[in-house]
């Protein structure tokens, strides 16, 4: 053990940077692993360049991982962190604005040559002019250190050494923050099982990493935080696009339906096209198509063909699968649509997270096409909405929409791995029988005869002898689904898949509200829950009465929904885009909301959110 | 054995159907004369002759004027939006192995609108038959030009006339690497019968071109070919392992490869039987193929007709089940509640309380 002394702290978030070929997500990704072992809550925020391989060195060449992790619950991956990782002098500039004052930095001394410097315009060395005076800089040689710890390894190149200063940093950082280091090592055996050469090497280069804050005067001391108290289970951490994926094959397996996905590759939603296409041993079925409309396509044909027809993409992908959407909610077949929403118009910014999809997914089709809509609020929750999101598209033959946004994507938490028995069981309940009669009295299929409750129709299978019937995207005759131009049938069809959405069972929203004297209301939707929620606390332990609510259902709004807007004086919604839901929200309860905007491609920050919470409150005196 | 059924070949059903069957109750509402009449009632007689369930046949379609043929027949359907039937056809197929899915599609539906889609199809040999109506003209929105309309085409979006290369549907399932292309016309109901059955029973896609001709909004189009006159001479009719020939008695003529390579007909009584060019549908390389699509004119001199191609390539969703039932099989059958619980998991778990 340590022979240094240990300080304990509640929380500590650290932000590993470097250029995107220094390995810092997976550093990140290892400490987080290990980090959840020790049973502390956490958040974390991977931060990608938006080029595949900027030139190196350079500020749009950094990729950063934002890792918050604390002895109670967690809910964002932090604002400011307390440690950053500068692996080169472009991961120091491009981060070190947002380190809070008197935090630590590691940084890489090696990689702060005067050519480095130059390339993103330091005149001097920050390490050592004194402009980094209100931190705590440890200025470590990682790459010459790494290099010199594997001198054994005759086998590999220089190059090869230095690559292994990732291992070295995240032994370092281990030792710091007291995280054990075998889950890592488990890691590294399994990756580099067949280049036994550069496993022994990674692995020296982390137990050196260990060793040099053991050893080294210039790390006087090592942190413990503590487990946080978490509801009794097993537990891993999982980001939102696994989630996303794996509620789509339990789902499917509750269900009893093949999963078939139809997807086109797009950032950030890719990872889920990757994750279910290993999973054929569960059944599952993925065709990478050769565009968005065929993607969605396939899923809609699957669909009819009674499997669990599922596309997945990301904004622009979603503005290519409009005219199928439209053709599923004719149809009235189960499809679930997964958005992972990134931020726009047109290409946008690919790698960073928005919410400006809402509207697109509500409205952006011809003519009355409404579609339920489901939004995800963090990382892990994507699971239980992919979930319900199969329930309703089967239960309602309908089009469900799932947007999720880059930061659910990619970002991690614990999750409370659920036992598969309290999953819900979802029945296709095919039809098998002729459901009616022709006009000569003979038994007839009448695919468009409506569920009285539900007002879905049946969904009968091809291969189901005496059921053929033929459906299509010409407006349909009431009951027997045979094609008609007459306005009355055309306005009566329309009410109807009208009336089949709206009338959804959706739970209540609930309102957090301890102290029952909060006259302002914040409400948010996906992934804004965490920051909000985090702003909310700080502003009450300020001593200000807010209440919270977060909508999960945006088509249709909880029932409640309306009433809950009229109890306060003012309602505040926070969104990553111009105002979209609370465009929804005037217009459908005339309440005079207001919106809280900001499109930078980041979560909002805790401070931000709390200091206009703050101000609703002084505001309303 | 895995659940990869045999969709083309399944047993004939019991109860013997007949082109009644076949026919569903709705109007037909093509304009009169339309050369759709005559493929429905080809393809409504065809049917029953393939032994296949009713309800295990699926026609899937597109927009235009050929898409409403769904409607028409009496099995599964579906009449989806322009462009897309491939693609929803290839999600259907491969979820449900026991279809034997038909897509109806046109000219404009298939190579403008929905090209990507089609020329996937066929380059991953997905087990679809494609019935392309190809009439040259917008028949639904009423008479502009198509991708196959002739250049210089007067329609009413081409007053000055069209300025556009039409494709040759051959020459681009050719180059798509579809492994089954044939042509017909809709008149010949002899051939379009024969060509549909080799279709049916092909395993991966089959793409048929049938002429059509669209009396309201480019009348006559195929004339020169279906006129008994000038047929003789400028119909080409492939016939496997045989020599290409056109035309009758003294004015026969046999297709030839000069010393170049390419391909001309001269006049068989002059011709070098050792430079006859043999017609080889189940030739693995598509370049004699390819050539031969290449004989079409806008003149209309030569037009061949047949099968052009027919080899065999594993079908794309048979592929895609196999490996879905490997990956089940090996891991010891369908996933169990357990297995499940296994994956929600993964690899790296903690234990609280
Ligand atoms: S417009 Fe032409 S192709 Fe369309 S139905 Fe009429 S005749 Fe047939």
């Amino acid at each position: 053990m340590s022979s240094k002394s240990v300080h304990d702290l509640d929380r500590v978030v650290i932000r590993f940077a470097g250029d995107s070929g220094d390995g810092m997500q997976l550093t990140g990704d290892r400490f987080t692993s290990d980090t959840a072992t020790l049973g502390n809550d956490l958040s974390t925020l991977p931060n990608f360049p938006a080029e595949i391989r900027a030139p190196q060195g350079t500020l749009p060449g950094v990729s950063s991982f934002q890792l918050h992790f604390a002895d109670h619950d967690v809910l964002t991956p932090g604002d400011a962190p307390d440690v950053l990782v500068a692996m080169n002098p472009a991961a120091l500039k491009a981060n070190v604005g947002d380190l809070r004052r008197g935090g630590i930095i590691i940084a890489n001394a090696d990689d702060f040559t005067t050519r480095n410097l130059a390339k993103v315009g330091y005149a001097l060395n920050p390490l050592t002019d004194g402009s980094l005076e209100s931190y705590h800089v440890h200025a470590v040689p990682l790459t010459a250190t790494t290099v010199e710890a594997l001198a054994e390894f005759t086998g590999l190149t220089r190059k090869a050494k230095e690559r292994a200063k990732n291992m070295f940093a995240l032994g370092l950082l281990s030792w710091m923050y007291n995280r054990p280091t075998a889950a890592t090592q488990d890691f590294l055996k399994a990756k580099f099982a067949k280049a036994p050469e550069i496993l022994a090497a990674n692995l020296k280069a982390l137990a050196a990493g260990v060793n040099y804050g053991e050893t080294t005067e210039d790390f006087a001391s090592s942190y413990a935080v503590g487990p946080a108290p978490m509801p009794a289970g097993t537990y891993r951490n999982i980001t939102g696009n696994t989630a996303l994926a794996l509620g789509l094959v339990a789902a499917a397996h509750r269900s009893g339906l093949p999963l078939v996905l139809g997807s086109y590759p797009i950032t950030p939603a890719s990872d889920i096209l990757h994750t279910l296409s290993g999973l054929k041993r569960y059944g599952v079925t993925t065709m990478q198509a050769e565009d968005e409309i065929a993607g969605i396509g396939m899923a809609l044909g699957a669909s009819f063909g009674g499997a669990l027809g599922v596309t997945t993409t990301s904004g622009p992908g979603l503005a290519l699968k409009s005219e199928t959407i439209g053709l599923a909610v004719s149809l009235e077949l189960p499809l679930v649509i997964v958005d992972v929403q990134r931020g726009g118009p047109s290409t946008g910014l690919p790698t960073k997270t928005e919410q400006a999809d809402l509207l697109q997914a509500m409205f952006g089709r011809n003519g009355e096409s409404p579609a339920a809509v489901i939004a995800p609020q963090t990382p892990n929750d994507c699971f239980a909405a992919a979930v319900e999101a199969v329930e309703m598209a089967t239960a309602y033959r309908t089009p469900v929409l799932v947007l999720t946004d880059g930061y659910l994507a990619n970002g991690s938490e614990p999750w409370l791995v659920p036992a598969v028995e309290d999953l819900p069981r979802i029945e296709p309940n095919f039809a098998t029988e002729p459901n009616g009669v022709d006009k000569a009295g003979e038994p007839a299929f009448l695919p468009y005869l409506r569920d009285p409750d539900t007002l879905a129709r049946p969904w009968a299978v091809p291969g189901t002898p005496g059921l053929e019937h033929r459906i299509g995207g010409i407006e349909k005759a009431d009951v027997t689904g045979e094609i008609s131009y007459e306005p009355a049938n055309h306005d009566t069809m329309v009410r109807l898949r009208q009336a089949k959405v709206d009338g959804i069972a959706v739970p209540d929203v609930e309102v957090d509200d301890p102290s029952g004297a909060a006259r302002v209301l914040v409400l948010g939707w996906g992934s804004t829950y965490g920051p909000i929620a985090a702003a909310v606390r700080r502003v009450r332990r300020a001593g200000y009465a807010v209440a919270r609510t977060h909508l999960r259902h945006l088509n249709p709004f909880p029932a409640n929904l309306g009433a809950v807007l009229g109890a306060y004086d003012r309602v505040i919604v926070p969104e990553m885009n111009l105002g979209q839901l609370a465009l929804l929200l005037r217009a459908r309860y005339l309440v005079d909301v207001r919106s809280h905007t900001a499109v930078r491609g980041l979560p909002f920050t805790t401070a931000e959110l709390a200091e206009v919470l703050t101000a609703a409150v002084e505001e309303l005196g | 054995m895995t659940t990869t059924a045999v969709n083309r070949t399944s047993a004939p059903t019991p109860v013997a159907l007949t082109k009644k069957d076949f026919t569903s109750d709705q109007e037909v509402r093509w304009c009169p004369g339309c050369g759709d009449y005559v493929i429905l009632a080809t393809v409504q007689g065809f049917l029953p002759e393939l032994g296949i369930a009713r309800e295990n046949v699926v026609f899937v379609s597109g927009i235009g004027c050929s898409s409403r043929f769904p409607y028409y027949v009496q099995t599964y359907g579906m009449h989806s939006i322009h462009g897309r039937a491939p693609a929803i056809a290839t999600g259907l197929v491969t979820a449900n192995p026991d279809l034997t899915v038909f897509v109806a599609t046109g000219d404009g539906d298939a190579l403008s609108i929905g090209g990507n889609h089609l020329i996937h199809a066929m380059r991953r040999n997905v087990n679809l038959t494609i019935l392309l109506f190809n009439n040259q003209i917008y028949g639904l929105t009423k008479g502009q030009y198509s991708p196959t309309s002739r250049l210089g085409q007067v329609t009413k979006s081409s007053p000055y006339g069209s300025v556009d290369t039409p494709f040759n549907p051959i020459s681009l399932a050719l180059g798509a690497e579809a492994t089954f292309v044939a042509r017909a016309m809709e008149s010949d109901r002899a051939e379009l019968t024969a060509i549909l059955k080799a279709a049916a029973t092909h395993r991966g896609t089959a793409l048929i071109e049938i002429y059509q001709n669209c009396p309201i909004f480019n009348d006559g189009a195929f004339d020169a070919i279906k006129d008994r006159s000038q047929q003789q001479a400028r119909l080409v009719r492939l016939r496997a392992d045989e020599p290409v020939r056109v035309g009758v008695e003294d004015s026969r003529q046999v297709l030839v490869r000069r010393p170049d390579g390419s391909l001309e007909f001269v006049a068989e009584a002059e011709a070098d039987p050792a430079a006859y060019v043999i017609h080889d549908p189940y030739a693995a390389d598509a370049s004699q193929a390819f050539a031969l699509s290449r004989l079409d004119s806008a003149e209309m001199t030569h037009v061949p007709m047949g099968i052009f191609r027919q080899v065999s390539r594993p079908a794309y969703d048979d592929v895609v089940r196999a490996q879905v039932d490997g990956a089940v099989e090996s891991a010891g059958g369908a996933a169990s509640d357990a297995d499940l619980a296994e994956l929600l998991r993964g690899r790296d778990t903690w234990t609280v309380g």
